[in-house]
């Protein structure tokens, strides 16, 4: 670890000022991530600007039955808000089926967004990465790749984006509010994250010294139910191979409306519009679940590692609207 | 860049400079001698190092010691009320053979305390069910303490690895502590 310096922020103006203007430097919340990321050789900040004192730790209630998340508010501690759990159980859901309760206690709202992928060849500083080194090429391509993308990947870079927490955001149509030198912008998070392409080393739209302040949820449709789904190869403790959050609301035997997304699928929470779309006014049932899904996964591109993912998503996603659509209370 | 810092280690007050580079973990074993924590994989995977940090679970070698400043810090040591005795959990990983090279244990008993208290606080897991604790759109949600079955301890117990695989014993000492 190559040494740095260490300010504690005493506000966000400052915050930002400082670390615009310095390139090496890096906001940090609860450190989970950056602080591995600089054992392992992946980030090197010559300063850390520590951003957790800051009054960023509330959750709010909005005027229109949303809520507004601070960016330093742990996840364990939004997991288990009241307002949250009832209001958004999909997003409870999924802040608990991420990390363990140490991980959770420690990490923050904006930090669980801004996690980098758990790629295996991006976290080794020994091979090629074109997330970490640019230009150096990719090795899970060709490589281990059962962890790897099936949608929107390009020939630069297949990581999947890790966060569960996001997944479920995506579907609850989050807005991201952002603090930069010319002021805040909203951020909704389908414009949040970007694809690999040909700059696989941007996970993000920010630009360096944008700092996030808080995360908007505007309230679900009346009468939604929505739910988080997740597979993995233990039962805790463990990244999605494959997640799905959805929000669902029904009218007699039909959907009224869907809003789908997928993790461990993508570079980015994945967005299932097509899916969302086919959902429309269908007649509810296994049928039009696994026509939903597939009207998504039609566009996939997996690799022989990671072919299982298809079958698997599609599973996950039915099994969740299943849930959604005809079990009396869910867990 | 060194920095000047004061912990509060299982009840007492320790000054220390430190590089800014150096966790939790490392300034309590390594500067402070303070080794019930144990330093497992280092990268926040395996909960070896578990300590409460201002009473709640942490995990001390992710967590930089310059960021915390006056924190409070309690190591599966200091969990016992006073010198001699022994705390609740400390008494039934003992009484049910919780362990066998022992290297996981502080971990595993600091974790479990702040597990216990965050399940008193009413704080849900991924396996606790929506009537048992669900808030309510008043914004009320029932509060334990609910003794815990083996499902909940070992999802909420799940940051904590064990290579001699003693986790049934582990899952009976915490139920028999969170009936109490």
């Amino acid at each position: 670890m190559i040494p740095f310096d260490y300010a504690p922020a005493s506000d966000t103006d400052s915050a930002v000022a400082t670390v615009t203007a310095r390139p090496g430097a890096a906001f940090l919340g609860g450190g989970t991530n950056l602080v591995d990321h600089m054992k392992l050789g992946i980030a090197s900040p010559d300063l850390l600007v520590d951003v957790t004192r800051l009054p960023l730790d509330a959750v709010e209630e909005l005027p229109d039955g949303g809520l507004r998340i601070g960016a330093t508010v742990r996840n364990s501690d939004l997991a288990a808000n009241p307002l949250l759990r009832s209001r958004y159980p999909l997003l409870s859901h999924a802040l608990l089926a991420g990390a363990s309760g140490q991980l959770r206690n420690a990490a923050t709202t904006a930090g669980n967004l801004l996690q980098r992928t758990r790629c295996s060849y991006f976290q080794d500083v020994t091979t090629p990465c074109n997330k970490r080194e640019p230009g150096s090429g990719c090795a899970a391509i060709g490589g281990w790749n059962r962890y790897h993308a099936v949608l929107g990947a390009s020939e630069h870079c297949i990581a999947v984006h890790p966060s569960d927490m996001a997944v479920a955001m995506s579907a609850a149509d989050a807005v991201v509010t952002v603090l930069g030198e010319e002021g805040e912008r909203r951020v909704p998070l389908g414009e949040f994250y970007r694809l690999p392409g040909d700059t696989p080393q941007y996970d993000t739209n920010l630009a360096h010294g944008e700092l996030i302040t808080s995360v908007e949820l505007p309230p679900l449709p009346a009468g939604a139910r929505s739910g988080y789904r997740k597979v993995r190869d233990r039962a805790s403790f463990a990244f999605a191979l494959v997640s799905a959050a959805a929000v669902l609301v029904t009218d007699g035997g039909h959907v009224r409306e869907a809003r789908i997304a997928f993790g461990g699928l993508a570079h980015k929470p994945w967005r299932a519009t097509h899916a969302e779309e086919a959902l429309r006014g269908a007649v509810l049932g296994e049928e039009a679940f696994r026509l939903a899904a597939d009207a998504e996964l039609r566009y996939g591109q997996p690799l022989p590692g990671n072919a299982f993912k298809i079958p698997m998503a599609r599973n996950a996603l039915a099994a969740l609207l299943r849930e959604l659509a005809f079990v009396e209370e869910r867990r | 860049m060194e920095s000047h810092l004061t912990l509060r280690v299982d009840g007492e007050a320790r000054s220390l400079t430190v590089d800014t580079r150096t966790t939790l973990l490392d300034a309590l074993r390594d500067r402070l001698s303070v080794t019930s924590p144990k330093k497992g994989c280092d990268h926040g995977q395996c909960g070896a190092c578990t300590v409460l940090l201002d009473g709640r679970r942490v995990l001390s070698c992710l967590i930089l010691a310059v960021a915390h400043d006056g924190a409070q810090v309690t190591t599966a040591a200091g969990l016992a009320p006073e010198d001699g005795e022994l705390h609740p959990l400390q008494r039934a990983f003992l009484d049910h053979d919780g362990f066998q090279c022992g290297y996981c244990t502080p971990g595993q008993i600091c974790s479990a305390a702040g597990m216990l208290d965050e399940a008193s606080a009413g704080h849900p897991s991924l396996v606790t069910p929506v009537a048992d604790g669900d808030g309510r759109s008043d914004g009320h949600v029932r509060r334990g303490p609910a003794a815990l079955g083996d499902d909940e301890i070992r999802e909420r117990m799940s940051g904590n690895l064990c290579r001699c695989g003693a986790y049934v014993n582990i899952v009976a000492a915490i139920r028999e502590v969170s009936a109490q």
